[in-house]
């Protein structure tokens, strides 16, 4: 039933992220970022919502349970996770990973009961970091504006519409509310959180301002996943190609050449377009 | 101007550190090894004394560093707006706010194990990346952790890390750059320096 989705999706995706271009050719600011006023204040929401709520329940979950267990829980849920990963794999033409992923949940739902031991990590199956938005980023489409959404946090407008089909298609979501989803739902979060606990310190200490940290750390993080850890060099790069030849001769020195000012839209259109292949 | 103050940080370079020719690779793994040693007997520095950290981080580490380049790529094209003398305080400033990142990451150091990835140096190559995988017991998948590194005529340096395809180099960009726009950029020495004593006020509570 979900093979009749794709096209459609990929049209509105680019839709969307055409649009989150042309906001960007509207205001004056960075243009990945057209509505920074927006997502600065939601950012500042979601801060406030984590450091009263998520980060505290967080920290006392780190503290009751001891590190086997949230490492079962964590991979129980990473187990639960790989069957969409395959299912995206699959999307973006990656038959072979699309298998191991597939593989992976056959060997931890049984061998790894239930997916708490991650025993096809131990096998040499590697496990992937796929998701709709990164399959989207895949086929074309360019990343669009950034958007910081309540709750769920940083985002772009291309992996916002991801984010809705991984919400439909999370095998969770499948659950009936009767059966315990939305402790499970609650579970999960928590975990994802306690672990990201030792990375809060690190950037408080490097943010010179949190906001724009996060947001290019986001930015930087998700083209990286597009392209499987072997991003393109940024065409930004070449702003100092005399100091640094090697990288820059990479095809980054050749926007420069045409006298588009580095920040301006035309660029970063060009830049998302690059980000596909 | 700016070839003066080239030649005078690489000379500053090269008194502290010996031109031999170790590999990229040899380099980070030995460094790396040599410090996580360290921290593993360390008691303070696993309970969170920054200043041990840092003073390890100074050591053993920063001679390995081109923190010029580092400064260079972090303010693109600004760089060049800069007079040579508010260059050097711009790296001084960048030079003790990635050491601080640094040495706050070693201080959350646990049990992580490091694993190198192959890697192998073509002929005549200058500019290259050294790949690693930090793995957590438990916390999900691994994080990878690569090196940028440049030859010198002082050896190998490492201009740039990337955690998780995030180059901590670079994530300063956006904030720089918006910063010279608007206080230019003795607005980023400022925003620096601010930055820089409350670290210094923060660690000294602990």
């Amino acid at each position: 039933m979900k093979t009749m989705l794709p096209p459609r999706i990929k049209s509105l995706a680019l839709a969307v992220a055409a649009a989150g271009l042309l906001a960007g050719c509207a205001t004056s600011g960075n243009p990945k970022d057209p509505i920074e006023g927006f997502n600065r204040a939601m950012f500042a929401f979601n801060e406030g919502l984590d450091s009263a709520i998520v980060r505290p329940v967080a920290v006392g979950y780190e503290a009751v349970l001891p590190s086997p267990v949230r490492t079962g829980v964590t991979n129980f849920f990473g187990n639960i996770a790989d069957l969409l990963i395959g299912v995206n794999n699959l999307l973006q033409g990656k038959a072979p990973e699309a298998l191991s992923d597939l593989g992976r949940v056959v060997i931890n739902s049984t061998i790894g009961i239930l997916g708490t031991f991650d025993v096809a990590s131990d096998m040499g199956l590697e496990k992937h970091n796929e998701d709709f938005g990164q399959t989207f980023g895949r086929w074309g489409v360019g990343s669009g504006a950034f958007v910081v959404i309540p709750v769920f946090g940083p985002s772009t407008a291309r992996d916002t519409v991801g984010l809705v089909l991984d919400i439909a298609a999370d095998p969770l979501t499948q659950v009936r509310a009767s059966d315990g989803r939305d402790v499970l739902r609650v579970l999960r979060a928590v975990n994802a959180r306690a672990n990201l606990l030792p990375a809060d310190k690190v950037v408080e200490e490097a943010a010179l301002d949190k906001y724009s940290y996060v947001r290019d750390a986001f930015l930087q993080r998700r083209r990286n996943l597009v392209h499987d850890g072997n991003p393109p060099r940024e065409p930004e790069a070449d702003a100092e190609q005399v100091e640094r030849p090697a990288r820059a001769e990479a095809g980054a020195a050749e926007p420069r050449a045409d006298g588009v000012a580095p920040d301006s839209p035309v660029l970063v259109a060009r830049t998302e377009t690059a980000e596909a292949k | 101007m700016k070839f003066l103050f080239a030649l005078f940080s690489g000379l500053l370079i090269s008194t502290t550190v010996l031109a031999q020719e170790v590999a990229p690779d040899v380099l980070v793994k030995t460094v790396t090894d040599e410090v996580l040693e360290i921290v593993r007997k360390d008691k303070d520095i696993q309970s969170g004394n920054t200043k041990k950290a840092i003073d390890l981080v100074e050591g053993k580490v920063l001679p390995n560093f081109n923190f010029t380049r580092m400064t260079q790529l972090a303010m693109a094209r600004d760089w060049r707006k800069a007079t040579p003398a508010q260059q050097k305080i711009l790296t001084d400033e960048f030079h003790t706010l990635l050491v601080r990142t640094y040495a706050k990451a070693l201080t959350e150091y646990k049990n992580q194990t490091v694993h190198y990835k192959p890697f192998t140096l073509k002929a005549g190559e200058t500019d290259v990346r050294v790949r690693t995988e930090i793995r957590q017991a438990g916390a999900g998948k691994d994080i990878e952790l690569d090196y940028w590194l440049e030859k010198s005529a002082t050896g190998w340096k490492v201009y740039d890390i990337e955690v998780g395809g995030i180059s901590i180099v670079t994530n300063y960009r956006e904030t720089f750059a918006s910063e010279v726009r608007n206080n230019g950029i003795d607005g980023v020495i400022k925003l620096l320096q601010t930055k820089n004593k409350s670290g210094e006020t923060a660690s000294v509570k602990k």
